[in-house]
């Protein structure tokens, strides 16, 4: 097997590539071409493209590190417009025809990036050098330095676009997970499979393997990926597994939940019709299994970020699974055993192996550390690699201390492998170091969760096998299933990887440690000179392994040269904490379909398609669509078709759907006794067939909510509740109920989606109503006077409850019918009001109604007030326990210097008021220790034809009559207004009786 | 060394090997005349301005971890003083004004951007709730703008104004609001309190207090037993676990609340801006990562992290507000513990113990109170009496009712 | 986190709302100390670093309050009952 001549780095037979097939792609606007199985890395490596990236802060010139997701180097910006996506890794990009990838953080480009000119001011640009200057002038730094080290920094552009793509949000249950499909991951699963168990299996990768696919590994006698697929089709075969590809667990969180990212669309430029671009899996699984392998390890020596230095088992990928040479000479170093097969594999694709350098002395290495006769072995180090855009030469340092100089085109190295224990963590978990399989592993496994391979330092195939075999049979048993062990197939025996601590540079700027970030060797000297010697403090100091790839390539060497630095063994130095996700998650994956217009539930109350007939603008108000007015033709805009509005109700009748006001159904013995409890209002002495207002206090003696009580009869009553309160007064009466006093014998039912409700108001209202209500029904007032609630039966049938209630002041009803005859009451409203003059209301007609009468709404009861405060105190009762009572009468709540609500009117009429205007004596300094109150709502009175508000005011009771200014600052707008009672029309309520 | 352009240019002549230890790391003595227990911004701040203010130099912060490892090195960095009531208004802004001088304070760059913060609103009942609260800002002599939907647009052209769920209509901006570098405001406060005497001690504990006829006269620590005979606890997060070691039960609960950073981008968001349809706020860090973070998860933890609904409920709240944050990706969330009081609102005040004081209960809001809080503190130590900035932050003002409720939510310390 | 709610099985910890502390008792109506008894059940928490008792809502599901016995530290889930029941094992 040789390298094609003439056709870059690819071999020409090989690998897990369809060469059948061509793919045309993009990068930096030049066509190139791979096949199906190649990721955007090694099409671009086939065609000898090495340099992709430039770097974080020195814009050095960057190569491809790694073949998988752990690559820190090579981030490109896949697609255009708003489909643009910054920072995606080109080893985890499959190929597909018509991709375009650009490189990212160069200016103008990656060729000729002018920002590498701060590589000649690298030794000012030390670790933390930003704390240390940029001070003066102070005023510079927002507008001189900041902006400059913004725009410098960040990675890729993101698209500021709205995103064209959808997401999903899934669930899923099961026994045993199992997160990795190489081979410890599948014999996990077929182990815990064959028991009954429902199995889940999730690989990042697009096929199940692992490692498997990048080596030349034989199982049974035949080539590893022949019992890959064997195992995976008897998996895919059974109905309670299921297998997802392209999928990675990215976090783990409590009661065995998962969250596992599956992108569905990453084989293609567009996702299919109804198919989302990617898919948030919540998992549930009894019980864990980790298999997520281990990653490799650069080594520190100067110039190690060159283009055409790579992981060793990357260049062993890109050769085995991918059928392309990193380099034809190359130099392999390695502190394992296991870059030595690199050597091997890379000369059988006939690359020349130009050394290889181990920083092990010959006795400290294990079987696997032999190579083909004729390859020259070093003990020794790399000191410094050359070259400008590429590797061209290292400088080997021997344990002897000579030195010498190898021409070469790319280097593999190999510090060791480290487990990929994220997972074990994201619950508190701790790791340790350990010493033997020199890496870290978690001080104890959760009962819930185990690990099997590499992600256990049980380097080697036979092991993974054994242990995923184990772990998975175990998972299963522990779970009540019955299980058999599995026969597993033979294997080569087990060398163990023979790891040594790799050797650290000593301060050497250009050593890097975390790539992404910029981060050597040099800096961290550096920190810890400062005192920066606890690990945390290490990684926010320095920012290394705070990178895109969360320290994946960079953190173990970090704390090699930390526990060099200090003296300090490894032992002694826990990691880092890893935070969720395991890799970079997508937001809008994470948000699923609740976005844009479905970010929240739009609730329509049952008739709100009459509404929209008569042609209402309609207002979100909290989670409800509500109509705010009803323009007509000739409306100048919404004050105009408020005040229409308003006059039709004052003259004649309106109709207004409350519907969306809180309804619970209150029934039981003790319910009198109940309400009397968790209102402030007396209840206790309401009627049969009366209904009352009545006020809600917190424990804490605020005011929590209004609304009205019915009874209905004797152990029946109907609460009404503000529309934002619905839920919280719900929940609160539930907790009232079952929490407080569980001995009261009471149910609840909130019955706010059951009924509809219409206020028809006017003095025409009963007129109205009587031509809806069954004839003979008398509504005249003897029979149903004010505050009467009762059942009625309307002309079409509908069994109905109507309440003499009014929020306007004129003479008024609320008429509640079950939902599914909301419609037609409310067509059959307007149809037969029609002579009458009917017209329907909107929030701003009942807003401004609700200030002419003085009432308080949301606005006044904020959860800062008290039912003083709202000049509401003849609406609780001064004894008894209620909730809230006790504290209520706390000194700050009862302190009469708190301002109190009243009624403001423009001294001038033709002045507008402005709701959040702060309420200042005259003559008074305008500043904060004058600051006696503030108007909370304000509307323009279409009945006195001025602008009138309610707020609240410092001892107000004593001061109506008094001229104050209203303070806006904020939109410049002073009003001087008058101190008023309220309500501000018909203060006797002569038109409320009708 | 002074930090400065032309000590970073020496440096880098001698290769960067002379730069001294930011702050020492001394032994514990065993008496000091002042103690802060807790090496976090609060405490550091305290501890500094003791010794700068108040020229109380004999002061030790005793921290169990390492500097700067609790909230203030894990909150989303935002600082402004745009409050509503009284007790709040005039102290977040005094905490303002100290972020403005801070790096000339401390020599050293904390990297305060004041990009200002921006407060959406969506309904005319929010923007009632905003212009109450500009205005009380603007009386209080604190910068504060009211922006109508096409200001908005004009400032963040990237919002989802109309195409939304809840269309947003406008804000009120603070332009003095902004970020900080927010580990860097621990080590800045530590170094300089170090430069003035003061003894920073990493990986002590307090294990006990030594408490004579109601008054404290020393701590037990892992390090053995310090005496002092004023001690300030400024370890929010722990506050009830310390408190309960002297015997108190405080007005506290202690929270989660996650924070997230995107992988970074090229400069996207001007300032920091707040959703009002959804707890959401986010900014642009100096690297490039979208911070941003929004409701705590609602149950009482200590366990620094949280769960994925509330992860999944800030992402949604970040992309309906701001829809190009979809194809952006998480790069990490973490959680920090988050003393909550009943009414929102935080304690700087003394206890019923002689000696013993209490800075507690900063709910999300601590960071940007650092300097604040450190100064009110430390005349507090200092004096015995409550600073003036300070004195709403009463402890008995829960059994009074003086509450200061800026959301009016009551006594559910999972809702503030 | 999964609640196992004595009503409805193990759930998700979103279809619940959590609301305080489950220690602390209301005083009883017109006992002498009564303010301060109210400070106390309102204001004042023992916010323990470990097991603890809250009272959980089951909004989306049975609308029962129930308490839940839970680590917070560990986030680990205990015992949960019913409101308006002894814990199990415990008199009331």
């Amino acid at each position: 097997m040789s390298a094609r001549p003439g056709a870059g780095a690819r071999l020409a037979d090989g690998g897990l590539i369809d060469r059948t097939r061509t793919l045309r792609f993009r990068f930096d606007g030049r066509e190139y071409a791979g096949h199906p199985g190649d990721t955007l890395a090694s099409a671009l490596l086939a065609h000898g493209v090495h340099r992709v990236a430039r770097s974080f802060k020195y814009h050095r010139s960057r190569g491809i590190l790694s073949a998988g997701f752990e690559e820190p180097n090579a981030l490109v910006e896949l697609g255009e417009g708003d489909a643009r996506v910054p920072n995606t890794p080109a080893t985890t990009i499959e190929l597909f025809e018509g991709l375009d990838a650009q490189s990212q953080n160069r200016w103008p480009s990656l060729r000729f990036d002018l920002r590498a000119v701060n590589r000649l001011f690298s030794a000012l640009l030390p670790a933390g050098f930003y704390y240390k200057t940029f001070m003066w002038p102070a005023a510079f730094w927002e507008r001189v330095y900041e902006p400059a080290i913004r725009r410098a920094a960040g990675l890729g552009r993101a698209s500021g676009a709205p995103d064209p793509a959808t997401y999903e949000r899934s669930y899923g249950f099961c026994d045993v997970l199992v997160v990795g499909a190489g081979p410890a991951g599948l014999a996990a699963a077929l182990g815990a499979a064959r028991s009954g168990a429902r199995v889940w299996l999730v690989e990042a990768d697009c096929r199940a393997g692992g490692r498997l696919l990048a080596e030349r590994l034989a199982i049974g006698g035949e080539p590893a990926l022949r019992w890959v697929e064997a195992t995976v089709a008897e998996l895919e075969s059974m109905p309670t597994v299921r297998v997802l590809r392209r999928a990675t667990a990215v976090g783990r969180y409590d009661g065995g939940v998962y969250a596992i990212l599956e992108r569905v669309g990453a084989d293609r430029a567009q996702s299919a019709p109804f198919e989302p671009r990617e898919r948030l899996w919540h998992v549930v699984a009894r019980h864990g299994v980790l298999a997520s392998g281990a990653i490799e390890q650069p080594l520190v020596f100067e110039n190690n970020d060159l283009p055409g230095i790579l992981l060793a088992g990357a260049v062993r990928a890109y050769a085995n699974r991918y059928a392309v040479l990193a380099g034809r000479r190359v130099v392999v170093a390695t502190s394992c055993d296991d870059a030595w097969a690199t050597a091997r594999d890379l000369l059988r694709a006939g690359a020349s192996v130009e050394a290889i350098v181990d920083q092990r002395p010959a006795a400290a290495r294990g079987p696997g550390a032999w190579a083909p006769d004729g390859v020259p072995v070093e003990t020794g180090w790399l000191r410094r690699a050359r070259g400008r855009d590429r590797v061209r030469a290292v400088e080997i340092e021997a344990a002897s201390g000579r030195t010498r100089r190898v021409a070469c085109d790319a280097i593999a190295m190999s510090g060791g492998w480290a487990p990929q224990l994220q997972l074990a963590t994201h619950l508190g978990e701790r790791l340790r170091w350990d010493g033997a399989a020199q890496c870290f592993a978690p001080e104890s496994w959760p009962p819930d969760l185990s690990g099997a391979g590499a992600v256990c330092g049980e380097f080697g195939l036979a092991a993974a096998l054994a242990a995923g075999a184990r772990c998975g049979t175990g998972a299963a048993r522990a779970l009540g299933f019955r299980a058999t062990d599995l026969v597993l197939p033979a294997v080569e025996p087990d060398r163990p990887l023979q790891t040594v601590p790799s050797r650290a540079a000593r301060a050497v700027r250009a050593a890097f440690v975390d790539w992404q970030n910029d981060v050597t060797i040099a800096d961290v000297q550096l920190a810890v000179r400062e005192g920066f010697a606890a690990s945390e403090h290490l990684k926010r100091y320095t920012t290394l392994g705070m990178a895109t790839d969360q320290g994946k390539t960079s953190s173990l060497n970090g704390l090699i040269a930390l526990a060099e630095a200090t003296g300090r063994r490894l032992e002694e130095l826990g990691p880092t904490t890893h935070r969720p996700p395991v890799v970079p998650v997508t937001i809008g994956a994470l948000a699923g379909r609740h976005r844009g217009r479905h970010y929240r539930p739009t609730r329509l109350p049952p008739a709100h398609a009459v509404a929209a007939d008569l042609g209402a603008v309609f207002v979100e108000t909290g989670p409800w669509l509500r109509a705010q007015v009803f323009p007509r033709a000739g409306d100048r805009g919404w004050l105009d078709a408020m005040c229409r509005e308003v006059n039709t109700v004052r003259r004649a009748v309106g109709v207004c759907d409350v519907s969306t006001l809180g309804k619970v159904d209150v029934q039981g013995a003790d319910a009198p006794e109940f309400l009397e409890r968790v209102y402030a209002s007396r209840i206790a002495t309401l009627a049969i067939g009366r209904v009352r207002y009545a006020l809600m206090r917190r424990e804490d003696g605020f005011v929590m909510d209004d609304g009205t009580v019915a009874r209905l009869g004797e152990r029946h009553y109907l609460l009404s509740t503000t529309t934002a309160g619905a839920v919280d007064v719900y929940r609160h009466l539930q907790y009232c109920r079952q929490v407080l006093w569980p001995d009261l014998d009471v149910r609840l039912a909130s019955v706010t989606d059951q009924w509809a409700q219409f206020a028809v108001a006017g003095p025409r209202s009963r007129e109205l109503l009587g031509r809806l209500v069954e004839p003979g029904i008398d509504l005249a007032d003897p029979q149903f006077p004010l505050l009467a609630a009762g059942s009625v039966r309307l002309g079409d049938g509908t069994a109905a409850r109507l309440f003499r209630v009014s929020f306007c002041g004129e003479l008024a009803y609320e008429l509640a019918v079950p939902a599914r005859a909301a419609h037609r009451t409310l067509e059959r409203l307007f149809e037969a009001g029609a002579p009458l003059g009917v017209a329907p209301y909107g929030l701003e007609a009942l807003g401004a109604m609700r200030i002419e009468k003085g009432h308080v709404a949301g606005n006044e009861i904020n959860g800062q007030t008290t039912a003083a405060d709202l000049g509401l105190g003849r609406w609780t009762t001064k004894d008894g326990d209620s909730v809230g009572a006790v504290l209520a009468r706390r000194p700050g709540l009862a302190d009469p210097q708190r301002p109190r609500l009243a009624g403001f009117v423009p001294v001038d009429r033709a002045q507008r008021l402005g709701a959040g205007a702060h309420l200042i004596a005259l003559g008074a300094p305008r500043d904060a220790a004058h600051d006696e109150g503030y108007l909370s709502s304000v509307a323009y009175s279409p009945t006195l034809g001025h602008w009138i508000g309610l707020g609240f005011l410092r001892r107000a009771a004593e001061r109506v009559g008094e001229r104050v200014l209203a303070h806006d600052p904020l939109r410049g707008r002073d009003a001087l207004v008058e101190v008023v009672e309220t309500p501000f029309v018909d203060p006797r309520g002569e038109r409320l009786r009708g | 060394m002074r930090h400065s352009i032309v000590s970073l240019l020496l440096n880098a002549a001698t290769g960067h090997r002379r730069w001294p230890r930011m702050w020492r790391d001394p032994e514990p003595r065993p008496h000091y005349e002042a103690i802060v227990v807790g090496g976090g911004g609060h405490g550091l701040a305290t501890a500094y301005y003791l010794a700068k203010a108040h020229g109380v130099r004999d002061v030790a912060v005793l921290e169990k971890g390492w500097i700067g490892g609790g909230n203030v090195g894990r909150n989303t960095t935002i600082i402004r003083s745009n409050y509503l009531l009284p007790g709040n208004v005039s102290f977040y802004e005094a905490s303002l004004r100290h972020w403005e001088g801070l790096e000339r304070e401390l020599n050293f760059n904390a990297m305060v951007s004041q990009r200002g913060v921006l407060n959406l609103y969506h309904s005319d009942a929010q923007r009632d709730a905003i212009v109450r609260r500009g205005n009380a800002m603007r009386l209080h002599g604190v910068d504060a703008e009211l922006l109508d939907a096409h200001e908005v647009r004009r400032i963040a052209p990237f919002l989802a104004m109309d195409d939304a769920r809840f269309p947003i209509r406008g804000g009120l901006l603070q332009p003095r609001g902004g970020t900080v570098r927010h580990d860097a405001v621990a080590w800045g406060y530590a170094r300089a309190a170090d430069r003035l005497g003061v003894d920073v001690i990493q990986q002590c504990e307090l294990l006990g207090f030594e408490i004579e006829r109601g008054r404290v006269v020393g701590v037990r620590t892992s390090r053995g037993r310090i005496g002092a005979r004023r001690i300030g606890l400024a370890c929010a997060g722990h506050s009830s676990q310390v408190a309960a070691l002297a015997g108190l039960t405080l007005p506290i609960e202690t929270h989660v609340l996650q924070a997230f950073v995107s992988e970074g981008v090229k400069p996207l968001i001007p300032g920091v801006i707040t959703f009002g349809a959804g707890h959401f706020y986010v900014s642009q860090s100096d690297k490039g990562g979208l911070v941003f973070g929004g409701d705590l998860d609602g149950y009482n933890s200590y366990a620094q992290r949280g769960n994925l609904p509330t992860v999944e409920d800030v992402c949604e709240s970040g992309v309906a507000m701001i829809p190009a944050m979809s194809r952006l990706r998480l790069l990490r969330s973490w959680g920090g513990r988050m003393d909550m009081t009943m009414d929102g609102s935080p304690i700087i005040d003394r206890t019923p113990i002689e000696g013993l004081y209490l800075n507690a209960g900063w709910c999300y809001g601590g960071f940007k109170a650092t300097p604040a809080s450190g100064w009110c503190f430390a005349h507090l130590l200092a004096t015995g009496e409550s600073h003036a900035l300070a004195r709403a932050y009463r402890l008995d003002r829960f059994a009074t009712g003086h509450l200061i409720d800026e959301k009016g939510q009551g006594a559910h310390p999972n809702r503030q | 986190m999964r609640i196992p709610c004595p009503f409805c099985g193990l759930r998700g910890h979103e279809e619940f709302v959590v609301d305080g502390d489950a220690t602390v008792t209301r005083p009883a109506p017109g006992r002498p100390d009564a303010p301060t008894a109210a400070v106390r059940f309102v204001y004042l928490r023992d916010n323990p670093a470990g097991w603890h008792r809250e009272w959980w809502f089951h909004a989306f599901g049975c609308e029962r309050w129930i308490v839940v016995e839970r680590d917070t530290v560990t986030h680990a889930v205990g015992r949960v009952w019913s409101a308006g029941d002894p814990a199990p094992g415990e008199d009331r």
